[in-house]
């Protein structure tokens, strides 16, 4: 498969008075032409950054130190970390849109939803205001926004949450995106919308033809969405492989602690399970693997050296001394 | 919106009769009267006599008030004690002048304030940012009294220029108006932006830190987009408040300025007429003034809702 979006190891550093903490740390990855990619892991992995790094958007404190993140459209290859400012506003919106988990605050709370939709094609193209309307309608429609025309003319504040994410997407994907980015979309909005939205979303990268990034601390979106899965911990990848495998074929012992921690109803009588301990704070990480310390399956090596992302079947790759020849002393 | 106009209209009633029980009554404890002054040296029982008959002042304080506000509420200011002219022609002259200066403060104070502000927001924490917050502070700290003679010190010793001398009516001949008006506007203006930049930066850092100021971005917005339409914008509501609280201010009166360079405004009229005691006039001014202020307060108000449909008032 041809991919649209290929991350080599991007590094991540928050600036901080004494110095600077690598919060990612040489994570690659590479997105397909109309897959959907998730990106799963706890709070404080990075991967909303690592986001935002793709978008050029992230401000200070953080910086991108290293790597590059090549972008494929259908006229050229890019590296975004070279562009420049006015480069990559081409690219925002136009062929990587994104949208962001507080559908109540993406929004500018003082225009109109159709304003505020036309700008994004006012950006990218020349069309009268009369053709962008009529595209700012259709797409409301496209998302399954009843009385579209009267939604156009009223503010944020007036509509429900998983609307504003409709909205959002609409806005999205109005330049007709070849990558969207979605970053927890669904985590703000109560469950029934949740599933309405991730239809939607399945639904218009079809029609869209569409890559899409999902971001998300949530396995049932991963189950529901994607196609390929990176498993983020501590601002790396961990493991990286399809769906179905990820879910069936377990490899490495985050994954399968926060595959056990998914609660199922009827099952009343155990506690939920958690993986015990915290994540290490960026900054003071250990020399060897990051997980060791919350590990079930430690070895003594796994003190000492920090394990490699290789791959350990065809299309499956995961970082711990399991599967790695060197860990078996 | 109208009946919520009309509701704070009908709330200015108690308001200023509230502010004329108290100027009226602050009044009567001055020592000192509007007679001495008027007789001077000539100082003889039966003149003051006659003129305690004459301005009323022998009736009982509760009439003298309620005497003076229902004339008040007829539109009629009475005259004043020193000059027997009517009082209230004389306040709307001296209100246009004021006015005109006024607005011409405002406007000199934004031009200054708003792009020095988002400059001061955008560049935060660097040196420019420094430079504007350290003048920013002179303007909030400076005394006007003590900037204006500064200015007309400098103006006349390095540069020998002079503004012209004696009052001129803007339609009499607007060049004249002009530059006797133009120091006085400088000096407030300055004055007052040091407040508005402050407010500016902040207000514009505040929603720079928002959430949808990404999502703007993430559209492919230029940086001019998003400070321009949309921080700005978002950020107008604290600005408008203040630079409301600073109009009404200065609507009021600036005695001072007005003093130093010789403006017949409201605040010379109403020192004046403290000065000497003249009861009806500044019961009057400050009536006018307070009228004024919250009047000012009200069409704030009302511009919130413009800036921000989230407001609403019914």
């Amino acid at each position: 498969m041809e991919n649209i979006l290929e991350v080599k190891n991007l590094n991540i550093d928050l600036i901080t008075e004494k110095g600077n903490k690598k919060l990612i740390d040489n994570v690659s990855f590479n997105v397909g032409k109309k897959q959907s990619y998730g990106i799963v892991g706890e709070s404080g992995c990075g991967k909303s950054i690592t986001a935002l790094a793709v978008m050029q958007l992230l401000s200070f404190p953080l910086k991108t130190s290293g790597g590059e993140i090549n972008f494929h459209s259908e006229k050229e290859s890019v590296n975004i970390l070279s562009l420049k400012k006015n480069e990559i506003r081409k690219i925002r919106g136009k062929e990587i849109s994104m949208i962001f988990q507080e559908p109540m605050t993406a929004l500018d709370p003082i225009f109109t939803i159709e304003r505020q939709i036309i700008e994004a094609l006012k950006f990218h193209t020349d069309l009268n205001k009369k053709d962008m309307s009529d595209m700012a309608l259709q797409m409301l429609k496209k998302v399954g926004i009843p009385r579209a025309e009267e939604i156009l003319k009223e503010y944020p504040h007036q509509l429900s949450g998983g609307m504003l994410q409709r909205i959002m997407i609409a806005i999205a994907l109005i330049c007709k995106p070849k990558l969207l980015i979605a970053d927890e979309p669904t985590t703000a909005l109560d469950v029934t919308i949740q599933a309405q939205i991730l239809d939607l979303m399945n639904e218009l990268k079809t029609s869209f033809d569409t890559s899409i990034i999902m971001i998300t601390h949530d396995l049932g979106v991963i189950a529901e969405t994607c196609e390929k899965v990176a498993v983020f911990y501590a601002g790396q990848i961990v493991e990286e492989t399809d769906v179905v495998t990820l879910f069936h074929n377990t490899a490495h012992p985050y994954t399968s602690g926060l595959l056990k921690a998914v609660t199922s109803l009827g099952d009343k009588s155990k506690n939920l399970f958690t993986i015990p301990g915290m994540v290490p704070a960026g900054g003071h990480m250990p020399k060897g693997c990051r997980f060791e310390e919350r590990c079930n399956k430690k070895m003594k090596i796994c003190k000492d050296k920090s394990p490699e992302l290789i791959e350990i079947a065809d299309g499956h790759k995961c970082r711990c001394w399991l599967y790695a020849e060197s860990g078996d002393n | 919106m109208r009946s919520y106009i009309i509701r704070r209209i009908l709330m200015l009633i108690p308001v200023l009769i509230g502010i004329s029980l108290c100027i009226f009554l602050i009044m009567q404890l001055i020592p000192g009267d509007v007679i001495s002054g008027l007789l001077g040296i000539e100082e003889n029982p039966e003149l003051r006599a006659q003129y305690v008959i004459k301005f009323g002042l022998d009736q009982p304080l509760p009439k003298r008030y309620i005497d003076w506000i229902t004339n008040v509420l007829k539109g009629d200011f009475g005259t004043s004690f020193r000059t027997d002219k009517e009082i209230f022609p004389e306040m709307m002259s001296r209100f246009k002048i004021t006015f005109q200066l006024t607005i011409m403060a405002a406007m000199i104070s934004w031009i200054i304030a708003i792009p020095l502000g988002i400059i001061s927001a955008l560049k935060r924490n660097t040196w420019v940012d420094a430079v504007v917050r350290f003048i920013a502070l002179l303007g909030v700290s400076v005394p006007n009294f003590a900037f204006a003679t500064l200015l007309i010190l400098f103006l006349s010793l390095k540069f020998q220029y002079y503004p012209p001398v004696g009052y001129v009516g803007f339609f009499e001949n607007a060049k004249v108006n002009l530059q006797i008006m133009i120091l006085p506007a400088i000096v407030l203006g300055t004055i007052m932006s040091g407040s508005v930049m402050r407010m500016t930066r902040s207000s514009v850092l505040e929603v720079l830190r928002q959430d949808f100021i990404k999502t703007i971005r993430a559209k492919g917005a230029s940086e001019r987009v998003v400070i321009f339409v949309h921080a700005l914008r978002n950020g107008l509501i604290p600005i408008i408040t203040l630079i409301g609280m600073q109009i009404g201010g200065l609507l009021g009166g600036t005695v001072i300025t007005e003093q130093i360079f010789s403006i017949p405004g409201l605040g010379q009229m109403v020192l004046t007429a403290i000065n000497q005691r003249d009861y009806p006039v500044v019961q009057g001014c400050i009536l006018f003034i307070a009228f004024i202020y919250v009047m000012v307060n009200l069409i704030v108000d009302i511009l919130y809702t413009y800036v921000d449909p989230r407001i609403t008032y019914k």
